[in-house]
């Protein structure tokens, strides 16, 4: 039932897989590999039109020309696929437009506790890091204390919040503005109420401020974890306030985020920015071919060198290379590593993020309380028993069945998995360089080369306490 | 280079984890398909040396839980129906309409898949359940009795339970709220507490989100709004502390309901999941087991919800789901997911920002609305 590894490159590859060494492809046959995008796209949460219409595009694409002519069709059709998606999603769009004659006034909208408001804080901050001279103003009068809200965000990004006591929120946006070009404040950030968009009333109400304030952006708000209600909600945002461009909020959860695809695809507005954090750094312009990957749920080595690079001290790192590389892993390295991945959050997903491993472990399911068995059989040997495994036989294993709540059946095979794991290794370090997994991993070309290549060196998120590991 | 090799190290663990995870398996018994009100799922052994201590929740007494009188579902249902159908008038489908031209084709039969599809109900959950209404719909040739058919499965998926927030009566009630960020926690108690003011007991909310700007003065606006204390501490403290001092403010004050909000949170952060478990801890250790342990999640949620429903669940034994904004056009179908998978039942559904605007879970309501 829980289909943890069904990521769409190991799913065309296994249909591919059926293909080779039949000669060129047919229609038909593409028509299969999109059937294997359609459900990953489903399962990503995309709408079910706005699938039908993309696998229709692709289609287009695909068949007769690049596919059928090409040596390695499953790059291509994921490349076409990866492209497309990148299209949609907003190709080069800048992240904010400014306006020659300031202030910049950019309004914030969206459904209920979508992050709106942290998004305000956010944008703030984010512009005073780039030397403009932004200010906030609360116009969510109906929200128990959301104004006070974004007045202590305001105080933590260090921007003035224009606040108004017995104004409409209409009144409340126009005096925002004239209090920014009184202070000579080049950007106006606009926080609304969050609203249905079958509220009438407030749609309203929210057009309203825009004709009163005319904004050069205006950004709609919308959460990563939304389902097919993205575009329903997309549209009528579009047609009562025309967004300008979207946020794409709460991106460091594990959610693939085909909201977002629904959304540019519905308005045909670029994604701008994305939320990824609570913390008020985690805010950063939107890279489309990062998020198509996402999508997709095909392996962004991005993401994780960025995570690893949280957890993983250089030096920690370097022991833990050497380690592997000669294949002197015991148990407590086991136990070392396996809680320093934890801390990069779920194994799952950080497993989907490594290309090719998808594949091997399709099928299998990885609870994540097994991290936690797997850890308590650990902590039930002896601190020799873990230097050398070797010595864990019949009664000790008995033993370390009993004493972490286990059977003596999963306490074998984990130490059958670990030798198994420890050969690995050394046929790894034997090989270098990155090696090849076993059983059928997926290739590195699978990934779409161009958009690797075209993707710029980008700056190093600001992540001020990488490695503080306080709680937040 | 050295990125290479904790990709390696990675993959080694994940391999070695998943062989031991199916090596685990093999000889156990498969798990009950989600009887309607199968407890929270078997806990994971605890990772301390020292001896394993009972896991939160399985203790939850399965007394007959007491409904909230003051709201028979008789009274709300209508009022919800109402509301569904003035959001929904003008978007999607209606399936009896699909069905009234006449016998079933294969195009009836992918608009009833769209229809799911379109409702996150998901797409396993959708392909199984259309082979079902398939394969007993054959000799069926009533478009009609289809339509009963796949409108009785999904009710009898929901199941019929009993929904009504569990009490400890005569005594202190703690009630648990728990969630992803902005799905209506605070808003939930909120309204949760104006019902309980109507009732005429007498509640204490503990504002254990430290965290959110405002967090606290927002639970103190609800709280005004139905007579409601809030026990708190400054922004930024420890939020098992704030839930201790609830318990005991509770109880010294001799009031019946305590309420413990909590801070949003993302189900994938392991540290934040290990802060919610020991608030439960706490609170257990104080005055027993909560009650209920609500997961608030809202209706517009896609695929994601079940992954948070399950880790929830792990790490906080959530006993029954409130599902938000449902006054809006998304229809929640995330939720059959999580009582076919995990057991959980809806408990609540809110329908608006007003104290008002929540009523008891209607599974008819719902499954009307879902195919509507
Ligand atoms: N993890 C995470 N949480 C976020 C992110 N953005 C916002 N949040 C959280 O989501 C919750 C809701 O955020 P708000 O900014 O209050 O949302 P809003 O849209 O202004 O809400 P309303 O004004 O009530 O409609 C808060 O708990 C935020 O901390 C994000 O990128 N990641
Ligand atoms: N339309 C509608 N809005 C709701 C409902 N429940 C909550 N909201 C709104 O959703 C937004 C978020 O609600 P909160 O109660 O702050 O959510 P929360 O889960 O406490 O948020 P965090 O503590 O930041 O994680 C607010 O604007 C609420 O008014 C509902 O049933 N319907
Ligand atoms: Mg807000
Ligand atoms: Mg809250």
């Amino acid at each position: 039932m829980v289909r943890m590894f069904d990521t769409l490159s190991e799913r065309l590859e296994s249909a591919f897989k059926r293909l080779r060494g039949r000669g060129k492809l047919t229609e038909d046959q593409v028509n299969e590999a999109l059937k294997e995008v359609r459900t990953a796209l489903l399962e990503a949460d995309v709408h079910l039109n706005v699938v039908r219409e993309f696998i229709s595009r692709v289609r287009e694409r695909a068949v007769g020309q690049e596919v059928l002519k090409s040596l390695s069709p499953a790059q291509q059709v994921v490349k076409i696929v990866h492209e497309e998606l990148v299209g949609i999603l907003g190709g080069s769009a800048k992240p904010l437009s400014f306006s020659p004659k300031p202030p910049t006034v950019v309004m914030i909208a969206g459904l209920q506790g979508s992050g709106k408001t942290t998004a305000a804080g956010k944008l703030a901050g984010w512009l005073k890091r780039k030397g403009k001279r932004p200010i906030l103003v609360a116009c969510d009068l109906q929200r128990p204390a959301a104004v006070q809200q974004l007045v202590l965000l305001g105080e933590q990004v260090g921007v003035p919040v224009v606040t108004r006591d017995g104004m409409s929120p209409v009144e409340v946006a126009a005096a925002g503005v004239e209090e920014a070009i009184r202070t000579n404040r080049d950007v106006v950030i606009v926080d609304t109420a969050g609203r249905l968009h079958v509220d009438e009333e407030l749609m309203q109400e929210a057009a309203d401020i825009k004709r009163r304030i005319n904004p050069l952006e205006t950004l709609f708000v919308a959460d990563s974890m939304t389902g097919q209600d993205a575009a329903t909600v997309a549209a009528a945002f579009l047609e009562r306030v025309d967004f300008t461009g979207t946020v794409l909020t709460k991106l460091d959860g594990d959610a693939r985020g085909g909201a977002a695809l629904s959304i540019a695809h519905i308005s045909g507005r670029p994604l701008k920015f994305i939320s990824d954090g609570e913390k008020l750094d985690a805010f950063e312009p939107f890279h489309p071919d990062r998020l198509a990957s996402r999508i997709l749920g095909m392996g962004d080595v991005m993401t994780l060198i960025e995570k690893a690079e949280e957890v993983y001290e250089e030096e920690q790192a370097r022991e833990l290379e050497e380690k592997l590389r000669t294949a002197k892993f015991t148990f407590d390295d086991f136990l070392d590593q396996m809680r320093q991945i934890k801390k990069m959050g779920s194994l799952k997903n950080l497993l989907g993020l490594v290309p090719g491993v998808g594949a091997q472990l399709r099928g299998m399911e990885i609870d994540e309380n097994q991290m936690t068995r797997t850890e308590a059989i650990i902590c039930s040997m002896t601190r020799q028993e873990r230097g050398e495994p070797a010595l864990i036989k019949g009664s000790r294993r008995d033993r370390i069945a009993r004493g972490s709540g286990t059977t003596t059946s999963e306490v074998n095979s984990l130490l059958k998995q670990f030798d198994q794991a420890r050969k690995m290794m050394r046929a790894m370090a034997g090989g270098g360089g990155m090696p090849s997994m076993p059983h059928g991993a997926v290739k590195q070309e699978q990934r779409p080369k161009s958009s690797a290549e075209k993707r710029k060196p980008r700056p190093k998120p600001h992540r001020p306490n990488k490695k503080k590991k306080k709680r937040r | 280079m050295t990125i290479i090799w904790i990709l390696i190290g990675i993959a080694v663990l994940g391999l070695l984890l998943a062989g031991v995870a199916l090596a685990g398996r093999r000889g156990a018994v498969e798990a009950p398909k989600a009887p309607p009100k199968a407890g929270p799922a078997a806990p994971p052994p605890p990772v301390v040396e020292a001896p394993p201590e009972p896991w939160p929740g399985v203790e939850i007494p399965e007394a007959p839980p007491v409904g909230i009188p003051e709201t028979p579902p008789v009274a709300e249902a209508p009022r919800w129906r109402d509301r569904l159908s003035r959001a929904r008038q003008s978007f999607g489908a209606n399936l009896t309409g699909i069905f009234n031209r006449g016998s079933l084709t294969e195009e009836d039969w992918e608009d009833i898949e769209a229809l799911l599809l379109q409702a996150d109900v998901g797409v396993v959950a959708t392909q199984r359940m259309i082979a079902d209404l398939r394969e007993r719909s054959k000799k069926e040739t009533d478009p009609e009795a289809v339509v009963q058919t796949l409108h009785a499965e999904l009710v009898a998926i929901l199941g019929d339970g009993d929904r009504s927030l569990a009490r400890n009566e005569g005594g202190l009630t703690i009630w648990l709220v728990t969630g992803v960020n902005g799905t209506g926690k605070t808003t939930t108690i909120g309204k949760l507490a104006g019902r309980l003011a109507r009732e005429g007991k007498s509640v204490v909310l503990a504002a254990a989100d430290t965290f959110r700007a405002a967090a606290d003065a927002q639970l103190e606006t609800w709280a005004s709004r139905s007579g409601a204390e809030v026990v708190k501490h400054a922004a930024g403290a420890d939020p098992a502390a704030v839930a201790f001092d609830g318990v005991r403010a509770a109880k010294a004050r001799g009031s019946d309901f305590l309420i413990v909000d909590t801070a949003g949170r993302l189900h994938t952060k392991t540290s934040l999941m290990e802060e919610l478990a020991k608030i439960r801890r706490v609170v257990e250790r104080e005055a027993g087991p909560p009650h209920e342990v609500l997961l608030v999640l809202d209706a517009t949620t896609g695929q994601n919800g079940i992954a948070q429903a399950r880790a929830f669940t792990e790490a906080a034994g959530v006993t029954g789901i409130a599902l938000t904004k449902l006054d809006g056009t998304a229809k929640g179908g995330i939720v059959i997911a999580c009582q076919q998978e995990l057991g959980l039942p809806v408990k609540l559904v809110g329908l608006g920002e007003g104290i008002e605007d929540l009523a008891p879970f209607d599974p008819h309501a719902f499954v009307d609305a879902l195919l509507d």
